[in-house]
């Protein structure tokens, strides 16, 4: 008398095991299989095709009704279990009681609503099973049909990109920074939110969603940030919660999942489970893969054999058309990593390594060799004999790279910009242009966008020989061969506009920089899109993040701004109440006109603005690379010899610039007469008072190196001078390279060219004032005043959690 | 997986900490730097830098890494040691994720403390 053996769920998890426990053991159980949905096993994986069009159900079908029969298995499809009595060891449904000898549980998993107003309205569906396929075609028949899509993981682009081809307007919201972000990088994000924008599907990242609303029928999704978006349907694909319900009244070990043994066990020894409702080791599986293995063991246990499940290495790819795309293992930033990036052809590719084994894989625009490196991750391979090509795949395996160039035809194109050909190169080479620079004079080869430099090099290092050693690389750090001015140029002809993007469009080597390169890649963001780049303040050094000066011990300065230098009464009194307050150990007047509170404590910092706020001041800014102060001398006011109200116009100008970030600090002075008391002659931007007028010098530093200023233009009104002040900081905003003070940019650039751009083209001054004027309506504003609010403290002024009160144990 | 003697307690959620950032637990032991990559794995180590005691939650976190603010060293957050050719380490603290909530083991910091 063969046991018996019932079946709760006829999904693909129960259909595997059912196929592994046939092929073992054929007649040892009597079998019923109970399925909630009123139709057979498909499939589920095989859906977004269907969706797509691309796909029948009829070809996704892997066990019809009549597969179940020819095995013997007594079906009952859309007939739900409500309980499991483990006492009397039977199951209840709506055709009564079932008795078993074995129970396996495989009720999968169901779409996770998000828990927001409206996720109940009709028209707002998951994507589990084919009845919201079914729900959503009906949708996309509609002339003009809007989707909005709640999730930006693998199921939620499935969908978009179906209903996408479906013919219906559809917007993604995705809560986090990046699509897909449990299997991809923010560089493979990035990419793909391109590749998906280009078929006219909107991506919104940091989506919150706020509520869904509708009268009879879903009608828009609203976000957080009071945007609203238009939808007939909206489809949640953000995440899937397993079923466990009959588990948990069952009584049995439930955590996220049904709590299963390597032996797919449940805390019962007669009811076992499989599938994405079990939860194995903490881990709670939603691909298919795992799912097969757990069929293989469960088949096993059932007929007495010992077999143990391992969480296996498990790989994404996302089933759009035309969309390349691999993910395995961890992908996070590894000790090592080796990274590949063709901006022209959009492909991405990232291994990161440990130990000389490769350890996860990121693969964009490029999959061909995914299997190849995927085996080499799951066997563990040591490669470090073929680390140095590696990344090219398996094609280039045994090839010396500069061997591979040496065989190049001479027609074969090497520099994509200017369409210089080997051929060009190597007469260019044999003519007597023996290095790069003289390459690119001759040829224009590398000249643009600067991508293909290694493979000039290579040509010249074939065609030379052991005569040509490859210059150290000009790059700003160890992430990129680019120069500061190379990339401003790109950033602004290929309006790039994030730093993952700049990262992928110019090839960076890491994955998401360093302390070098993201200040720069950062401030470049904000002069290039000041309307449109959100400040990251992660890529900000210390002092900007904090708006304070740290200081050797950790301790802060700060320090109010004095317009030109003045101060009243009540402002002094307010800054020596503040330092009494908050026990400041020093207090310094400074070279620029202020006074320095030095010694403050970081958790002090907001409420110390606060108080200065409160007596009128706002942030002196000695901390940025921006603009600092603007000194200035007594000039009309008080003194006998001043010939201009150089004070006034000190304030004028400061009032315009301050709040503004410039590649590296910019000073000013103002003196109200040659004798020039405020030394206006060796600042950034020095304005002498004399009677005809006001003389503009512009240039001069007095740190690491004394320069005095040099004549910028003779100015006759306060309105000129503000005008040429302006526009020069413009020109130096849009184009010095970071960290460069105006002096050693004017000494690149020549003072001729500033002169040309500021001074005798009246337009292009004019033009330079606007776009300063565009990006001060964004920057100028106290940051103290918005990071002394009170939301401020808790994320990020007050300490994660303080444990010094806390209990030994 | 834990061992017998750690003692996880829940810190914060791990949206407290900004990805590429760092915020710091209060300990008797001194300050401890909680860091999240860009890839939302977090590491515990000490507040100090090895070299003049820089406060290494105010660095650029990159990679599995982050900067001092006061002189640049690079510090490696899995292992605690200086990058390059600088000298130097600091104590690493076991630390995980669990359900969007960060654990930090307190069996050092704690029983040390009282010894």
């Amino acid at each position: 008398m063969a046991q018996k053996l019932v079946i709760i769920g006829a999904g693909m998890a129960s259909g595997r095991m059912l196929e592994e426990l046939f092929k073992l053991a054929p007649d040892t159980y009597d079998i019923t299989l109970f399925g909630a949905e009123p139709r057979g096993n498909y499939n589920r994986i095989m859906l977004s095709p269907v969706l797509a069009g691309d796909k029948t159900y009829d070809e996704i079908i892997t066990h019809d009704a009549d597969w179940y029969s020819a095995h013997g298995v007594n079906c009952r499809f859309g007939e739900a279990v409500v309980k499991i009595d483990r006492k009397a060891k039977c199951i209840i449904s709506a055709g009564g009681v079932t008795e078993y000898d074995k129970l396996v549980i495989a009720t999968g998993s169901a779409s996770f609503m998000i828990p927001v107003e409206g996720n109940d309205l009709p028209g707002v569906i998951g994507f589990r099973d084919l009845d919201d396929v079914t729900a959503m075609l009906a949708a996309a028949g509609k002339p003009a049909g809007k989707a909005v899509i709640i999730g930006g993981g693998l199921l939620g682009l499935e969908a978009a990109a179906a209903l996408n081809a479906q013919g219906m307007k559809v917007t993604v919201l995705h809560l986090m920074g990046h699509l897909m972000e449990r299997q991809l990088d923010s560089a493979a994000g990035y990419l793909l939110q391109k590749e998906l924008e280009s078929r006219g599907i909107r991506v919104i990242c940091n989506a919150h969603t706020n509520a869904i609303v509708g009268t009879n029928q879903v009608e828009a999704v609203l976000l957080e940030d009071q945007s609203a978006h238009p939808a007939d349907v909206v489809v949640m694909a953000a995440g899937i919660r397993p079923e466990t319900r009959l588990g948990i009244e069952a009584g049995l070990h439930t955590e996220r999942g049904i709590v299963v043994d390597d032996a797919m066990q449940t805390s019962d020894p007669d009811i076992l489970a499989l599938g994405e409702c079990v939860e194995h080791k903490d881990t709670v599986y939603g691909l298919v893969a795992p799912l097969y293995d757990m069929a293989k063991v469960l088949a096993r246990t059932l007929i007495g054999e010992a077999a143990a499940f391992k969480a296996p290495e498990v790989s994404t790819k996302l089933k759009v058309t035309g969309v390349d795309l691999f993910s395995v293992g961890d992908f996070g930033d590894e000790h090592e990593e080796i990274v590949f990036r063709d901006p022209g052809l959009g492909i991405y590719k990232r291994i990161t390594l440990n130990n000389d084994r490769i350890v996860g894989l990121v693969m964009y625009g490029d999959t061909n060799d995914s299997n190849w490196f995927f085996d080499k991750l799951k066997s563990a391979e040591d490669i470090s004999d073929i680390r140095g090509a590696l990344i090219y795949g398996s094609a280039a395996q045994g090839i010396d790279p500069l061997a591979a160039v040496a065989a190049m035809p001479d027609a074969s194109e090497i520099c994509g910009c200017n369409g210089v050909c080997k051929g060009t190169i190597v007469s260019a080479i044999n003519g007597g242009a023996t290095d790069l620079a003289a390459i690119k004079a001759v040829t224009k080869a590398s000249a643009s966008c600067g991508n293909c430099t290694g493979l000039v090099e290579q040509v010249l290092a074939s065609t030379l020989g052991d005569d040509f050693v490859v210059p150290a690389a000009a790059g700003i750090c160890g992430c990129t061969d680019l120069t500061h001015e190379d990339i401003r140029q790109i950033i602004k002809s290929r309006s790039i506009k994030t730093i993952p993007a700049a990262m992928q469009e110019m090839g960076w080597k890491t994955s998401c920089g360093c302390h070098v390169c993201r200040p720069a890649l950062n401030y470049y963001m904000i002069a290039e899109w000041p309307l449109e780049y959100a400040d990251d303040l992660q890529s900000r050094f210390v002092n900007e993040r904090n708006h304070a000066n740290i200081q050797k011990d950790g301790t802060y300065s700060v320090m109010p701004r004095m317009w030109g230098g003045m101060t009243t009464p009540d402002e002094l009194r307010a800054i020596a109440d503040a330092a009494d307050k908050y026990n400041v150990p020093a207090v310094h007047v400074t070279g620029g006109q202020r006074i320095d509170l030095l010694g403050v404590q970081r958790e002090d910092l907001p409420a110390m603005w606060a108080d200065l706020n409160a007596a009128g001041m706002v942030s002196g800014h000695a901390y940025s690379k921006g603009l600092r102060t603007v000194k200035t001398c007594v000039g009309t006011d008080f003194c006998r010899f001043g010939t201009q109200d150089s004070t006034g116009l000190g304030i004028k100008l400061e009032k315009i610039l301050w709040g503004s970030w410039t590649p590296h600090k910019v000073k000013l002075a103002v003196s109200g007469c040659p004798r020039n008391c405020a030394e206006a002659t060796c600042k950034d931007v020095g304005v002498i008072c004399v009677d005809s007028g006001y003389e503009v010098s512009v240039a001069g530093a007095a740190g690491m190196e004394l320069k005095q200023t040099v004549a910028l233009a003779k100015a006759a009104t306060e309105q000129e001078v503000i005008d040429l002040t302006v526009a020069f900081i413009q020109l130096y905003r849009e184009s010095a390279a970071y960290l460069d003070r105006p002096y050693k940019w004017v000494a690149k650039v020549g003072i001729d060219w500033v002169i040309e751009q500021v001074v005798d083209d009246s337009e292009h001054r004019a033009a330079l004032c606007e776009r300063f004027e565009i990006s001060q309506s964004v920057y100028r504003k106290d940051p103290w005043a918005e990071q002394a609010k009170p939301e401020y403290q808790p994320r990020k002024w007050a300490a994660l959690a303080d444990l010094t009160l806390e209990a030994a144990q | 997986m834990s061992n017998l003697m750690s003692n996880w307690i829940d810190i914060a959620a791990l949206d407290d900490i900004p990805p590429r950032g760092a915020r710091v637990v209060k300990t008797r032991l001194g300050c401890v730097a909680i860091f999240r990559t860009i890839e939302d794995q977090v590491f515990a180590i000490d507040d100090a830098c090895p070299h003049k005691k820089g406060p290494l939650s105010e660095g650029i976190v990159h990679g599995r890494a982050v900067t001092c603010p006061l002189h640049n060293w690079v510090i490696d957050l899995e292992t605690g040691e200086a990058q390059g050719a600088d000298k130097g380490r600091v104590n690493t603290y076991e630390i995980r994720v669990e359900n969007g909530r960060i654990l930090l083991d307190g069996a050092r910091l704690l029983a040390r403390s009282v010894a």
